[in-house]
């Protein structure tokens, strides 16, 4: 063996538990923190709710692992499932979007990046939506807009307040324009909740960007983040290339929102359900 | 964006309008001929014209859409100020969005059009370097939408109309923008835009930049100048993070659909603006002309909805947005 393949083979495991991270997927029944590189036993991490018991960090949830934590057991009822993205521009880069769209449903089991329905939260009914970033980053096209929309539609029918989970790349370009447009829509959505004096929770996960933070994320009445979740409109890459120089620490993290004041509050994924539960009594009595 | 060469001839030209050069620098040297009263060179000149007329014809009526990205991002296409100066009168700028700074990048105003009273908004480019280094290219930062915004509840509570131009590569990516929240900035017009009680005509008059056009860009009516793009992501964006090598930027230019031909047919757009022949630049003038017979088209049917009509109005045209598999 030269010195050449055991680079490779590095390389290689770097990029298999990169992928690993980004799609969620314990690998083992142990898993090593990405952050502080503890070994953790897999159920014990599960237990904790993903969230490292050593150093804090919160492992990134599939939209089914935060329904379990957030709603009262067995009280989510999905709506708009059926809904799935359409090709409808021909669109192909590396690959088609057609078939992209396709292996995303395949591999992840979901049919676009936001699943919604009603659910209980400490007992009070609420309109919950929860987007997953293994379906294409996040992003949000046509049936991500449409569901949030539809979402915000049916809390005005029952009066009932929105809670969304979000994290995202941002639009998705695949769709071009008919993503922009649905920065509109759900925000339009939004604006319509609020004349009926009905309350929007807004809570941003690790990583919520682009098209998404620009509309409805950033719209909270309340505006929640999880620890050290990257927050921004434009990614740290783009910023960096335009002004060509190094972004300072914990640039564009919920604490510096928090400290810069585009945030109500950074709450642990361990508080997170109570948090929620006592801002949904506030708006109720 | 390929530069304008610099030539004889005294105006910028487009790369592709190349063929033109030579005709024009021809009609140029008759005129001058012409001047000094040497010779007379009337019928040359017309001939000459016709000539013009033909290549140019021919030359714009079968561009590929990256030239029209080239058409739309041209230095000397008339920007929002020039097209304010020509279509309104009485215009008084209004500076500031009360919290932390004015933008330049996205001027707000009052004018009179035909008689009516209404409030202008709109990115602006420069035509020069220096211009464009004050304008930050028409990039606006958090405090140029809170402007906006400020400007659009301004006009409600006088029930004014609001006519905005876009023309922007996007929202500005800088550290300060995030600082101050660029995101929030934006999300924030885009609910509010959405419940304006007085009648909303937007016009993409060069580049719609994703959400940073989108920012003022709500309106009962959108329209866009033949020559001019709206799109999520510049091409060559979209080139290097879906095709993976910026240099492909034709290609998505292509694939993406942003022409105004492309959004009409996606139905994202109301109406299309007829430019002059060779591009807005050719003929500011008749540019702005055609501009102002638009907006005075589309705000008449909007003037007699009462306000809770032209909130439905609104929203029902953003909430059909979206294609996808029931």
């Amino acid at each position: 063996m030269s010195i050449h393949d055991w680079f490779k083979r590095k390389k290689l495991q770097k990029e298999a538990e990169y992928t690993r991270e980004r799609l969620d997927i314990p690998g083992n029944l142990w898993i090593k923190c990405y952050k502080c590189n503890q070994t953790i036993y897999n159920k014990d991490l599960e237990a904790n709710l993903k969230v490292c018991p050593k150093c804090g960090y919160h492992f990134k949830l599939g939209s089914a692992e935060r329904v379990r934590q957030v709603s009262d057991n067995g009280s989510f009822k999905e709506i708009d499932q059926h809904l799935t993205s359409k090709d409808f521009l021909n669109f192909t880069d590396t690959k088609s979007y057609a078939g992209r769209i396709k292996d995303s449903i395949l591999k992840t089991g979901l049919n676009d990046a936001i699943i919604t329905g009603t659910a209980k939260i400490g007992t009070y009914d609420v309109a919950l939506g929860i987007m997953d970033f293994s379906f294409m980053g996040g992003s949000m096209g046509s049936v991500v807009g449409e569901k949030f929309t539809r979402l915000v539609e049916l809390a005005v029918e029952k009066k009932i307040p929105v809670i969304v989970f979000s994290t995202s790349g941002g639009a998705r370009m695949q769709e071009s324009i008919m993503s922009l447009m649905q920065m509109a829509k759900t925000s339009a959505a939004l604006g319509r909740l609020r004349e009926n004096g009905l309350p929007y929770i807004s809570v941003m996960t690790d990583p919520t960007s682009g098209g998404v933070s620009a509309s409805f994320a950033m719209l909270g009445d309340i505006n929640i983040a999880e620890p050290a979740a990257l927050v921004a409109f434009a990614g740290p890459r783009v910023i960096e290339q335009t002004i060509r120089q190094k972004l300072p620490p914990g640039f564009q993290r919920s604490e510096y929102l928090l400290e810069h004041g585009m945030l109500d509050i950074v709450c642990e994924r361990q508080k997170l359900k109570d948090t929620l539960t006592k801002i949904l009594r506030f708006f109720k009595d | 964006m390929p530069k304008p060469e610099k030539t004889k001839y005294s105006r910028p030209i487009l790369e592709f309008e190349k063929p033109l050069l030579e005709l024009y620098e021809k009609r140029e040297k008759l005129a001058q001929i012409q001047e000094t009263g040497k010779m007379e060179m009337t019928e040359e000149i017309k001939q000459l014209d016709k000539r013009i007329e033909v290549t140019r014809q021919q030359i714009f009526s079968g561009l590929t859409p990256t030239q029209i990205v080239q058409v739309a991002r041209f230095i000397a296409r008339p920007n929002t100020l020039d097209y304010i100066g020509m279509i309104f009168e009485d215009f008084i700028e209004l500076h500031g969005d009360r919290n932390f700074a004015d933008d330049p990048a996205l001027v707000c105003g009052i004018a009179n059009l035909n008689g009516r009273s209404v409030v202008v908004m709109g990115h602006n480019k420069g035509h020069s370097t220096k211009e464009n280094l004050a304008r930050n290219f028409g990039m606006a930062n958090p405090e140029g939408y809170r402007k906006a915004l400020r400007v659009m509840r301004l006009a409600e509570r006088y029930d004014k109309p609001i006519i905005s131009f876009v023309d922007t590569p996007g929202a500005y990516p800088g550290l300060g923008a995030e600082e101050r929240g660029q995101a929030e900035a934006i999300a924030k017009n885009l609910r509010e835009m959405a419940e304006l009680t007085v009648p909303f005509v937007s016009i993409i008059t060069g580049e719609g930049g994703s959400g940073g056009a989108l920012g003022i860009a709500m309106g009962n009516r959108v329209l866009m100048m033949e020559f001019s793009i709206y799109s999520v992501i510049s091409p060559s964006g979209c080139a290097s993070i879906l095709f993976r090598d910026a240099a492909r930027a034709d290609e998505a230019a292509v694939a993406m659909k942003i022409t105004a031909k492309d959004l009409l047919e996606l139905g994202v757009i109301d109406d299309i603006i007829k430019e002059p022949q060779g591009g807005a630049h050719n003929d500011p003038e008749l540019s702005a002309k055609n501009i102002k017979s638009a907006i005075l088209k589309q705000l008449e049917p909007l003037l007699p909805l009462s306000h809770r009509e032209l909130i439905a109005d609104r929203y029902n045209k953003f909430r059909k947005m979206g294609i996808f598999n029931e």
